[in-house]
Formats: C-alpha cells, structure tokens, sequence
C-alpha cells in the first residue's frame, strides 16, 4: 500500500477481509488504510458491520478471510468508560501497563491533559459520565498510541459533553498525530473530526470521500451540507434539501392545470 | 391546606390523597399547595447512637427474658433465668476451663471455614471463569451440596478416626458450598466489557483475574464468606456432638444428655455471640476489601 499524500506510514490495514459468525457474513471484503496523523471516520447503519470491524482491529474477534495488520501501541476507547471499579482514577489509566511505566506520575500527566489530574485518587464511582470518559480518554492517551479506535465515544454522552469531548479529541489528535479510526453513525460528528470518512453497507465499504473542509470546522454551510447530504443519501436516509426554498412554486403545464403533486 | 385547590382526585385532604401527591407530614406547605421536598439524605446519626440502638434489640430480649423468668410465667425447669445463666457461666468459666472449650471450638470453626471457604472460592472462581471448569466440577458439586453434612459426620468418623481430621472436615465441607456458589456467580456476573476492555490494554491471565474480576466479584464472594462463617458455627455444632471430648458443642451435648438447663442456655448464647463477631468481622473485611463502595452506596 502507497503512504497517503500528507500523513504518515500506515496505522491500519486491512486487505481483502472477510468475517462471517456462521453462515452470516458480516464484513465481505473490505480493504481499508489509516495512516499516521490521519483521521478516518467509519459510518455505518446499525447492523452494517463497523463495530465487528473495530473488534478485528482490536484482537477481540479472529478473522475469517483476509489480512489485519495494526501497530502494537493501539488503544481503544469505548462508547461507555469501562472504567474498573475497583481501582482508583489514577490506576485505572494506567492499568496493564508493564510495572516500570505504570506510575502514578505518568497517570497524573495524562489525566492532566484531559483536565482531570485533580481527580486522580477519586474512585471512578464518584465521578460524572463526562468525567469518566475524559478518564478513558487520558487512558487511551498514556499509551501513547500509534492508532487510536474510537468506538462512538460521545454517543453516551449528553449534547454539551459532546461538544466539548469533540473538541478536546480534535485537539489531542491535532498534537499528538496517532491513526484515527473513529466509528460513529452520526454524519455531522464524522465531518467535524475526519481527513476521510468511510461508508460501510451490509460488510462492504460502499464510499470513501476525502473531507477537504478547513479545520476547525463548525456544522453547516453549502459544503458542509453537500458532504452531508451525500453520505446521508448513501446511509439511506433522504432529507429534503435544505436550500430548496420552503414554498414549492407551481409552473402551468401545457393544459393550464397544476401539476399533480 | 389545600382544600382551595382543584386537584383531579376530587375532594382533597385524606391522608391517601396526601400520599398519593407526595405531600407528608415532614414537608411543609404554603398557601400556594406547592411544598419544599424533602430532603432524602437526613441528618446522620453519630456512632454512639447508632451504636446504642443497636442494642436496643438484644436488651428487649434480655428483659423480656428476665421479666417473664422472675415472675414465674416460665418456669425454671423449662428455661433457666438470667441470674441463674450468669452463675452458671462463671462456675464454668472458673472450674471447668470453658476457656479452653471455647478456644478448641474457635480453632476448629477457622481452620474448617479456612479450608472450606478456600476451597471455594477456588472453585468458584474457576468455575465462573472458564467453561471447562463448569463443564467438569458444577454438576458434582450441585449433586453433592444437598446431601445434609450431618449424614456424613459418621461416615468421616469411620473414615477419619476420631481425632481433630473428620470435625475439621466436616466444617470445611459445609462452609465449601455458600462460598462456591457465591463466588462463581459473583464472577460470572463481572461486567464483560470491564474484562474486554482491561484485555485490550493489556491485561491477561494471572494479572487480569487478580486485579480485575477479583475485585469486582468481591462483594458476591464477601457474601458467600457471611454465609459461609454460619454455617460453619452450625457445622460446628454437629461436629463436636459425637467422638469428642472438648468444644461448646460437647459441652452444649452433655448438657442435653443430663437436661441441665442453665448450661445449655449458657451454649446458646456462646453461639450467638460467636455469630455477631463472625458478622463483625466479615463487616470489617467489606470496607476494607471494597473501599470503592463507600462512596457509591445507596445510604
């Protein structure tokens, strides 16, 4: 595979895969490149396949045809925190870490980023949802990833926490350079964050569109509505255009009557 | 109050009405029939007190005892009376070595509950982790957690001799089950994707059952081990019944033997305060094995 104009050596890739649960196939085919410092949304219907695929890349499901290669520091974050109870903020970010790396101190510098290194002796029970997943975050971040797998991260949270975590993992994406795959079914969340985005239907990817929108980037505009538009129609959702004007204006056909509507 | 207003019940002011609208006597009312919730958290007690009401339940007994023993409602040949209990505790405490008795008794419950409950929770724990283990060990141990553990006291005799091995046993065996289905389900019941997520970063293997489900199964296995510490006071009881020269139990079976009331009630009671500390004591393992909880608790 060619390196992306732009952007680094491969992060992700995936050659001619293929992933059946019995006799259902989920993913036919599908061949996919991420590289470093790029930031590569997958949209998908629900049932389309996109969470099997971020499974794959995660080493929690096998292949059944076909090649997966990611790096070694790849890190997820999941659409709910999945924090561990049982063990402070602080442990909780740097857990499974080798001894020498898991320090309290590297725990508070990366909860520092997120903003949250006050909160590191806290047990992850006390906190908010936004909070925790700020947590996750500064989990994924201690690792220092290679490729970040971002499974609907804000799809739990409410619409300012959303906002805000957007903003914050366009920031830390925008500094730190990993691979990005972020998986999402919400089109304006993929044209906010994404160099590219990605369709995927019934297992295959369907659309690939590069976002040639300037950063940083606000919702709406005819560009931004265009993209949006298009990876909506290719969803299967058809929305009424939005620059029609509100009042359809009849024009007399050849026999004077209004056409029917 | 709120007789002014129309409120879709009809007429207004029953005590049901009342409730039905949230409004009791500790929430205060204006004129408006609007109120000021009440606040759910109320003030909490200090340790004294709550302590002091704690055993306002055991003292209620014990005068009730009392009462009904002094007045002669019960007669002391059908249960003894405090004074005469507390005698008879102290003629045992000072000639005939109940200290001994009671130190024997406790070395058997804890050794027993050591080895049945360990036991346990290594099965428990390998059962809720991997189905091979259920596959292998839970149909026999569902078959053998119904037999009645008395019923094996004599074959562990014949087996064991007489000595400390088949007591011992006995107590493990018993207390094995509660911490083995406790803990199994305990495990069983770790949130997944807590797992899934601690695997991706990292962990496996020894390191993944340590620090994660371990702990998030602590509060099934604590109650397993509450459980588990009854049981093995029952346990205890049968064990030293038969074949045995020492322990409450001789003592409390002597005494059944000769119908020498004021022992036995003296035996009952040495069980239950065995119980409060063994509840104690599993009381103080939860905050220091969950601190996580504390905080999180519903009250």
């Amino acid at each position: 595979m060619t390196d992306t104009p732009g952007f680094g050596p491969p992060a992700v890739v995936l050659r001619d895969v293929t992933k059946s649960f019995g006799e259902r196939e989920v993913l036919s085919g599908v061949n996919l490149t991420v590289a470093e410092g790029e930031f590569v949304a997958l949209l998908g219907a629900s049932g389309s396949g996109k969470t099997t695929l971020l499974r794959l890349l995660l080493g929690l499901e096998e292949v059944t045809n076909g090649e997966v290669l990611v790096p070694v520091a790849r890190t997820p974050v999941f659409q709910e925190p999945r924090l561990v109870a049982s063990k402070k903020v602080w442990r909780n970010v740097v857990i499974g870490l080798p001894k020498e790396r898991a320090t309290r101190e590297a725990a508070v510098d990366s909860l520092a980023v997120v903003g949250l290194d006050h909160h590191a002796d806290a047990w992850p029970g006390t906190l908010s949802g936004g909070e925790a997943q700020r947590v996750a975050l500064a989990r994924a971040l201690v690792r220092q990833p290679k490729l970040l797998l971002l499974d609907e991260p804000f799809a739990a949270l409410d619409a300012l926490t959303r906002l805000k975590m957007q903003a914050l993992v366009a920031e830390l994406v925008a500094t730190y350079r990993p691979g990005v795959l972020l998986v999402t079914h919400d089109v304006e969340e993929a044209l906010l964050l994404a160099d590219r985005v990605f369709v995927l239907k019934e297992g295959r990817i369907s659309l690939d569109v590069a976002v040639g929108l300037r950063r940083p980037r606000v919702v709406g505009g005819p560009a931004f509505d265009d993209l949006r538009n298009r990876l909506l129609a290719e969803l299967g959702v058809v929305e009424p255009n939005r620059w029609q004007p509100l009042v359809e204006i009849e024009e007399p056909t050849a026999n004077g009557a209004a056409a029917p509507n | 109050m709120a007789e002014q207003f129309t409120r879709p019940f009809g007429s207004l002011g029953s005590a049901e009405q009342q409730a039905a609208f949230g409004t009791s006597d500790g929430e205060l009312s204006d004129g408006s029939g609007l109120i000021s919730p009440e606040p759910v958290h109320k003030p909490t007690r200090s340790r004294q007190r709550s302590l002091g009401l704690r055993v306002v339940g055991p003292l209620a007994v014990l005068g009730v005892w009392w009462l009904l023993t002094a007045t002669g409602v019960i007669k002391p040949f059908t249960l003894a009376s405090p004074p005469t209990v507390w005698r008879t505790f102290w003629d045992l405490l000072l000639h005939q070595n109940l200290l001994s008795d009671i130190g024997v008794s406790l070395v058997r419950a804890t050794v027993g509950l050591a080895i049945g409950a360990g036991t346990g929770l290594i099965l428990g724990v390998t059962v809720g982790l991997f189905a091979l283990g259920e596959e292998l060990l839970d149909s026999t141990l569902q078959m053998f957690r119904t037999i009645p553990f008395p019923a094996l006291l004599f074959l562990f005799i014949a087996w064991f001799g007489i000595g400390e091995t088949p007591k011992v046993l006995l107590i493990a065996l018993a207390t094995m089950f509660p911490m083995y289905l406790n803990a199994s389900n305990g495990v069983r019941n770790v949130d997944r994707k807590v797992v899934e997520a601690a695997r991706s970063f990292g962990l496996k293997g020894r390191s993944l059952i340590r620090q994660v489900v371990i702990p998030l199964s602590m509060p099934s296995i604590l109650n397993g081990l509450r459980f588990s510490v009854g049981v093995s006071i029952i346990a205890l009881v049968f064990a030293e019944s038969i074949a045995s020269n020492s322990g409450i139990g001789y003592l409390l079976n002597n005494a059944s033997a000769v119908q020498n009331i004021p022992v036995i009630v003296v035996c009952i009671i040495l069980y239950a305060i065995l119980g409060i500390l063994a509840d104690l004591f599993v009381r103080t393992l939860e905050r220091r094995l969950m601190p996580w909880r504390r905080q999180v608790a519903v009250r």
